[in-house]
């Protein structure tokens, strides 16, 4: 099975040269129940794209398994050359990786700045060591870091007085913004981002399309996306894929996907 | 009652706002100098100087398995083991305990002549810390699967197994006739602390033996404060908050976990080898499962997760064992007609202490920082008012 062989279901033109990521025939088993079955996608470096179904069609339980939580019973997960579905999740964090969590999962304990520092804990190097006896380069990175994650909070739109404030008494639009800074502090390639607006209003929707383009622009980030707002998905997304019931059904570009009658039956059922 | 909280509240933080910056390093300041000089307000071997001893030896204790517990969140109800592993380490290569060996490093007088491993106290130090790491690991690794409270039963099965080990070692042939512990007979005298300058530390000036454990408490103190503001004090916190979202934030989950575990273990074998010496016995019977609980309640009561608080903790529960029930309340019930003695219901007390602290502070008496400010902001803004809503 190459990279090749699914690549060639796609349309023409869409098959570059070096996908950021690549999913080679992923299928994802629980017990009996097949959550994702037989995928193959290609994530074009420093595009936008998206993921799209209605719910239980396997876009988390794919996300988790790019990001290492789960491994994929058959197929391969390639992120550049590297094979990486059965590395840690650490590793692929390590590796340029990020994500955000549909329910988001900040540490309520720590303060978003702490936060954010967690998010750098992959490009820290400090170990036991280290951090007992703090020699002068480990203050240094301790410095750099924490500069770093004052830096990031203000480019997604914090506050900078609920810099430090813990995490839990953050609005639920900081706390959104707080994850995509904890996830750009391991200044990654990747950003996945799991329904970034779920909970938000159209006009918080509309910065946060906004603010995605700017951080491909800015950073040269890859971002893939699981979305439910249509509005989102065809405002930002070069590419769409559409999943039900574990399967890839169309993609395309979001205009081409949404004419798809599969994709309609998929969401709005069957018509007589 | 919420009027009376939230005056209280204004109070402490307008105190806390006159209060210059300083203030806090100045009180530890202080605190560390009235710990240095305390001695001298007492005599060389009183009561009180002993009860101090073991107490500090608890707060080591506390502050190690709060690393565990509080940091890293992995609840810990075998304790005891890294104890017992800390006080044979002592026994071991303090003793004339292994007779047919003839090691000597670093000692002087009566130990450099006798039979057995005679170590240097430091030497031990070093040994129990590593003996304890490995075990720390070893305990570490099946329970990395697992969360809560089933961590809490291997755990606890360990430190029972470290137990049986400890009764049972009489029979466990290591050969030349030597068995691996002395079981309930106990490994006695075992050598006393001697550093140049100081000569050997016997129990007729309990002085040195303070200052010993102090200098133990103010490294292990030091190692605390250092990893709680660092990457993986972080991280620990982390993994304790949520586990999926930090390994997904890139903090390997088993070398963190484990790192918890060794230090944790490791001070708790430190104080162990400094009791085992001070008790001038090894013996099994000291490492029952009760004393697992009794050191995961003094880090509850200081405040989970809280460095001064695990010294607090350590320090008052140790205080209340060694001096005021033994010493001071003992024949109370006896002065009040009563045919007992206080010893005979401690743990009834330290149990009532418990649930006191649970109902009127559960944060514990100094809260970690961030769950201080949990409880004030949240609670106070939230919560303070469904109970009120609740409440007709």
């Amino acid at each position: 099975m190459s990279v090749g062989a699914s690549a060639q279901a796609a349309p023409a033109g869409w098959a570059g040269p070096a996908p950021a990521m690549a999913v080679d025939h992923v299928t994802k088993e629980f017990g009996g129940l097949v959550a994702v079955d037989d995928v193959s996608l290609r994530v074009p470096s420093r595009a936008i794209v998206s993921l799209i179904g209605p719910n239980g069609a396997g876009k988390t339980t794919l996300f988790n398994m790019l990001t290492g939580l789960y491994k994929p019973t058959a197929g391969r997960i390639l992120l550049g050359e590297r094979d990486i579905s059965r590395a840690r999740p650490d590793r692929i964090t390590g590796m340029g990786v990020a994500r955000t969590f549909q329910n988001i999962r900040l540490f309520g304990a720590m303060t978003a700045l702490e936060n954010v520092l967690i998010g750098r804990h992959a490009r820290m190097r400090a170990g036991l060591f280290g951090s007992i006896f703090r020699p002068p380069w480990i203050a240094r990175e301790e410095r750099d870091a924490r500069e770093r994650a004052r830096e990031l909070l203000t480019y997604v739109g914090l506050a900078p007085g609920a810099v430090d404030q813990l995490s839990t008494q953050l609005s639920y639009g900081d706390q959104r913004r707080v994850e995509i800074a904890r996830a750009l502090a391991s200044d990654p390639t990747m950003l996945l981002l799991d329904e970034p607006t779920a909970g938000m209003n159209p006009q918080e929707s509309a910065q946060l399309t906004a603010f995605m383009r700017k951080l491909r622009d800015d950073l040269g980030l890859t971002i893939l996306l699981i979305e439910h707002d249509m509005r989102v998905v065809m405002g930002v997304s070069e590419h769409v894929w559409v999943l039900d019931h574990g399967e890839k059904i169309a993609e395309g570009s979001a205009a081409a996907v949404r004419e798809n009658p599969r994709v309609i039956e998929a969401y709005l059922g069957k018509q007589d | 009652m919420s009027e009376l909280a939230a005056q209280l509240r204004e109070w402490r933080e307008a105190i806390g706002a006159r209060l210059p910056p300083w203030w806090s390093r100045g009180l530890a300041a202080t605190a560390i100098f009235i710990g240095i000089v305390l001695p001298f307000f007492f005599s060389q071997n009183s009561g009180f100087m002993n009860a101090t001893i073991i107490a500090v030896a608890f707060a080591v204790m506390s502050l190690g398995l709060n690393v565990v517990v509080g940091f890293a969140g992995l609840l810990d109800l075998g304790y005891v083991a890294f104890y017992a592993l800390g006080a044979y380490a002592l026994g071991w290569f303090g003793s004339s305990f292994f007779f047919q060996a003839h090691v000597h490093v670093g000692v002087s007088g009566v130990a450099a002549t006798e039979i057995g491993v005679h170590l240097n106290f430091v030497l031990i130090l070093i040994a129990a810390a590593a003996i304890c790491a490995i075990a720390g690991m070893l305990i570490g690794l099946p329970t990395l699967r697992l969360r809560g409270d089933y961590i809490a039963i291997v755990t606890l099965a360990f430190g029972e197994i470290i137990d049986r080990v400890a009764v049972n070692g009489q029979s466990v042939h290591v050969g030349g006739g030597m068995t691996l512990t002395a079981g309930n007979l106990g490994i006695s005298a075992v050598d006393s602390p001697s550093f140049p300058g100081i000569g050997q530390f016997n129990l007729l000036d309990l002085r040195p033996w303070y200052w010993l454990i102090l200098a133990i408490l103010f490294v292990v103190l030091f190692v605390n404060l250092r990893l709680r503001d660092s990457r993986l004090g972080r991280a620990w916190v982390a993994l304790r908050e949520d586990e999926v979202a930090a390994v997904s934030m890139g903090i390997p989950s088993v070398r963190t976990k484990l790192s918890a575990y060794a230090i944790g273990a490791m001070f708790g074998g430190m104080s162990g080898a400094f009791l085992g010496t001070y008790y001038t016995e090894v013996n099994a019977g000291q490492f029952q499962f009760g004393f697992s609980i009794f050191i995961l309640a003094m880090v509850i009561i200081g405040g989970l997760g809280s460095i001064w608080g695990a010294v607090v903790g350590g320090l008052l529960l140790g205080y209340i064992n060694n001096y005021l029930i033994p010493d001071v309340l003992n024949d109370l019930p006896s002065k009040l007609g009563l045919n007992f003695s206080t010893t005979t219901i401690e743990y009834g007390i330290f149990g009532f202490l418990l649930v006191l602290v649970m109902v009127l502070r559960p944060q514990g008496l100094i809260p970690e920082r961030r769950r201080r400010m949990e409880m004030t902001a949240e609670i106070a803004a939230e919560d303070a008012q469904l109970v009120e809503s609740t409440v007709p």
